[in-house]
C-alpha cells in the first residue's frame, strides 16, 4: 500500500480537521468555539481541493469558513456570554468533555480509514451519458435551479429568524442604553 | 402551479415585509387566508393535467419540470387546510399584532418549504426544501421565547441536524452509486438488479441512512426524543401546524413518496412493519400517562404515524391506500385537537388537565368538535379514521402480519382510552373550581374547529364513494 502526496496532505488535513473540531467543541468560551469551527471549515476547503473540487472549496471557504463565522462572531458580540469559569476547575472540565466527545471522531477516523483501505470497492460515480462532463455553471443555472432558489429561500428564513428572535433582545438593550 | 404553490407565498411574505407595518399586520392574515383556500380550491377542482400545462411562468423560469399524483393532491389539500387553520388560530391566541404578523410570515414560509417537498423528484431538492421547513419550524417553537420553548427548539434543531447528516451522507452515497439524483433514475437504478454485489451493499447502507433521517423528522420511535417537547412548548398555534402536518409532510409524506416511488420497497418490510408497531404502542401507553393536554396529544401523534408506517410496511394496495388516506385524516382530526386545546389554553389558562374539568357546559362547540376528533382517531365508525384504519388493518393482514394486525387494533383500544380519560378530565364532569366564569372560545377558534369537525364527518360518510373515486387511483402507486 503506498501513499501518495496528495493523499499525505489530505490526511493531514483531516487530522488537523478533526482536531479543530474537537477544539470547537471543547473550548469553554464561545468565542473560541467559533473560530475552532472556522478552523474546521478551512481544513474541510483544504481536502476538497485536493480532492480535486477546487469550485466546492471555494464554497466551503467562503460561505461556511467566511460568512457563517462573521455570523456566529456578531452574534456572540450581540449577547456577550458570560464566562464559565467560576467556581469550577477548567481543566478537570476539558477531561470531562474530551472524554464525551473523543469517541465520536475516534470512531469517524476509523471508519473513514477503513474506507480508505477498501476504498477499491467502493462505486464509482458513472459518467455523463453523453460523456462531455458539465461545467459548474450548466450544474448550478441549468441542471440546479431550482436548488438555487431553494438556498436563496432557506437564507430567507434564516434571516428572517434571526430579526425575529434577536430583536426584542436588541429592543430591550437599546432603551436599556 | 408552482407560481401558486411557492413563488406567490414568497413574494406575499416579501411584499408584506416592504410595506408600513399597520397595513401589512392587517393584510397579512387575508392573504394567508386567500392563498390557502385558492390552493386547496384549485387542487380539488383542477384536473392533474392542468397542473403541467396551466399558465405557470415560474416553473419556466426555475426550469422544474413537476410530476402529478394523486398523493400530491392528497398533501396539497392537507398543507391548505391545517395553514388554514393555524392561520386562524394565530389570530386567536397572540394579542400582540406584530406576533401575529411574524407567526403569519413564518406560516407562508413554512407551507412554501411543504409544497415544495411534495413538488420534488429530485433528492438534493427534497432535502433543500426539507430544511426550509426544518428552519421555519425552529423558529416557530422558539417564538414565544419562554424557556421551554427555547429548550424544545434546541432538541429539534440538535435532532434534525443529526437526521440532515444521515439524509445528505445517503444523497452522496446513491450519487455515487447512481450518478443521478432523480427519483426516477435513482429507481431504475436501484431495482435494475444490474448493480454489483459491493454497489448494491453500499446503495442499501444509503436507503437506511436516508429511512433513519425521515424516521427522526417523522418522530418514530426510538427518534421521537424531539416531538413531545417541541409541540408541547411551542406556541400553541404552531403546535396546529406542527401536529398536524410538518412532521408529516417532512417525514411521513416523504417516507411513503421515497418509498414507493424511488427506493421501490414492493415486499412486506418487517424493519417498518417492527418500528411502526413500536411507535403505536410507545405512542399510545405514554399518552396515558400525560397530564399536559398538548403533550398527550404529541404521544397521540407518534402513536398514529405507526400506523401510517405499518401501512407502508405492508407494501399492498389496501396497506399503502390506507396510510396515506391516514396521513389526510390524521392531519383534520390532530389539527382539530390542537385547535380545541388551544380554545382551552386561551379561555382556561392551562393546559394542564388535572385543573381542568366539566367545560363541554361552557363550552360545548369546542367539547363536541373534540368529541368527534378523538372518536375518528380511535377509529370508530363511520368517523374517517375507522376507514383508513381498516384500510390499514386489512392491508397487514393481507401482507401475512396478522400478529402485528391483531396488536395494532387492540392498541387502537388503548387510543380510544386515553382520549376518554383526556375527555373526561377536561370537558366531562365536575366544573374545576375557578372556570365558572369560563366562556365559549371565540368564531376565530370556532371557524377552523367547524370546519375541521365537518370534514371528519363528511369524509367518514362518503367513503364508499370516495374509494371509487378517489382513493381506487392511488392504487397505481404500487
Amino acid at each position: 500500500m503506498t501513499i501518495s502526496p496528495n493523499d499525505f496532505f489530505i490526511f493531514i488535513s483531516l487530522a488537523l480537521m478533526t482536531l479543530s473540531a474537537l477544539w470547537a467543541v471543547m473550548a469553554t468560551d464561545i468565542l473560541k468555539s467559533a473560530l475552532g469551527l472556522a478552523l474546521t471549515s478551512v481544513f474541510l476547503s483544504i481536502v476538497i481541493f485536493l480532492l480535486g473540487s477546487p469550485l466546492a472549496a471555494v464554497f466551503e471557504l467562503s460561505v461556511c469558513a467566511g460568512l457563517i463565522t462573521v455570523v456566529f462572531i456578531s452574534a456572540i458580540s450581540m449577547i456577550k456570554p458570560e464566562g464559565h469559569t467560576r467556581g469550577e476547575d477548567l481543566g478537570l472540565r476539558r477531561k470531562r468533555r474530551l472524554k464525551k466527545y473523543l469517541p465520536l471522531p475516534l470512531l469517524l477516523v476509523i471508519a473513514g480509514i477503513l474506507l480508505w483501505v477498501n476504498r477499491t470497492g467502493l462505486p464509482v460515480s458513472p459518467p455523463p451519458p453523453d460523456g462531455s462532463p458539465l461545467t459548474m455553471l450548466e450544474v448550478m443555472w441549468d441542471e440546479r435551479r431550482i436548488d438555487l432558489a431553494g438556498q436563496a429561500i432557506m437564507i430567507l428564513v434564516g434571516v428572517f429568524g434571526i430579526v425575529v428572535l434577536f430583536k426584542e433582545y436588541m429592543n430591550r438593550k437599546g432603551s436599556a442604553d | 402551479m408552482i407560481t401558486l404553490f411557492i413563488a406567490v407565498p414568497l413574494v406575499v411574505v416579501l411584499i408584506l415585509n416592504l410595506l408600513p407595518r399597520k397595513l401589512a399586520n392587517a393584510l397579512s392574515f387575508w392573504c394567508g387566508m386567500a392563498l390557502t383556500v385558492i390552493s386547496g380550491v384549485y387542487v380539488l377542482t383542477t384536473s392533474q393535467s392542468s397542473w403541467l400545462f396551466g399558465f405557470d411562468p415560474v416553473k419556466r423560469i426555475l426550469n422544474w419540470e413537476i410530476v402529478p399524483s394523486d398523493l400530491s393532491a392528497v398533501m396539497f389539500v392537507s398543507i391548505a387546510l391545517v395553514v388554514f387553520s393555524a392561520f386562524w388560530v394565530g389570530q386567536y391566541l397572540f394579542s400582540d399584532k406584530n406576533r401575529q404578523f411574524i407567526f403569519n410570515n413564518l406560516l407562508l414560509l413554512c407551507m412554501v418549504g411543504m409544497n415544495g417537498v411534495v413538488f420534488s423528484r429530485d433528492l438534493f431538492t427534497l432535502y433543500v426544501f426539507l430544511e426550509i421547513v426544518a428552519a421555519s419550524s425552529f423558529i416557530l417553537i422558539a417564538l414565544e421565547k419562554t424557556k421551554a420553548g427555547i429548550e424544545g427548539a434546541f432538541k429539534y434543531v440538535l435532532l434534525s441536524a443529526i437526521a440532515t447528516v444521515l439524509i445528505l451522507s445517503s444523497i452522496a452515497l446513491l450519487f455515487m452509486t447512481c450518478g443521478s439524483l432523480d427519483y426516477h433514475t435513482v429507481r431504475a437504478c436501484l431495482t435494475s438488479g444490474q448493480l454489483d454485489a459491493g454497489a448494491s451493499r453500499f446503495a442499501l447502507f444509503a436507503v437506511c441512512l436516508f429511512v433513519a433521517g425521515l424516521f427522526i423528522k417523522g418522530g418514530i420511535v426510538p427518534f421521537h426524543g424531539w416531538l413531545p417537547d417541541a409541540y408541547s412548548s411551542a406556541p400553541t398555534a404552531a403546535s396546529v401546524l406542527l401536529g398536524g402536518i410538518v412532521t408529516k409532510a417532512a417525514g411521513v409524506f416523504t417516507l411513503v413518496q421515497l418509498a414507493q416511488n424511488v427506493f421501490g420497497f414492493d415486499k412486506p418490510s418487517p424493519v417498518l412493519l417492527g418500528f411502526g408497531m413500536l411507535s403505536i404502542a410507545v405512542g399510545a401507553f405514554a399518552a396515558l400517562g400525560q397530564k399536559d393536554f398538548k403533550r398527550m396529544l404529541a404521544y397521540s401523534s407518534i402513536s398514529q404515524i405507526g400506523y401510517i408506517i405499518i401501512g407502508l410496511g405492508s407494501a399492498n394496495v389496501f396497506g399503502v391506500v390506507g396510510a396515506i388516506f391516514h396521513i389526510f385524516n390524521h392531519s383534520v382530526f390532530k389539527t382539530l385537537l390542537f385547535v380545541n386545546a388551544a380554545a382551552v389554553e386561551k379561555q382556561s389558562g392551562t393546559v394542564d388537565m388535572d385543573r381542568l374539568g366539566g367545560l363541554s357546559n361552557k363550552m360545548p362547540v369546542t367539547g363536541f368538535t373534540s368529541v368527534l376528533a378523538f372518536l375518528s382517531t380511535a377509529g370508530v365508525p363511520p368517523l374517517s379514521g375507522f376507514w383508513s384504519k381498516l384500510l390499514i388493518i386489512l392491508g397487514v393482514w393481507q401482507s401475512g402480519s396478522p400478529t402485528v394486525a391483531i396488536i395494532a387494533i387492540l392498541l387502537s383500544l388503548m387510543t380510544l382510552a386515553y382520549f376518554l380519560s383526556m375527555q373526561r378530565r377536561v370537558f366531562f364532569g365536575k366544573l374545576a373550581a375557578g372556570l365558572e366564569e369560563i366562556r365559549e372560545a371565540d368564531f376565530r377558534a370556532l371557524v377552523p374547529a367547524v370546519v375541521l369537525a365537518v370534514i371528519t364527518l363528511v369524509i367518514g360518510l362518503i367513503f364508499p364513494w370516495l374509494l371509487g373515486t378517489f382513493l381506487v387511483p392511488l392504487e397505481s402507486l404500487l
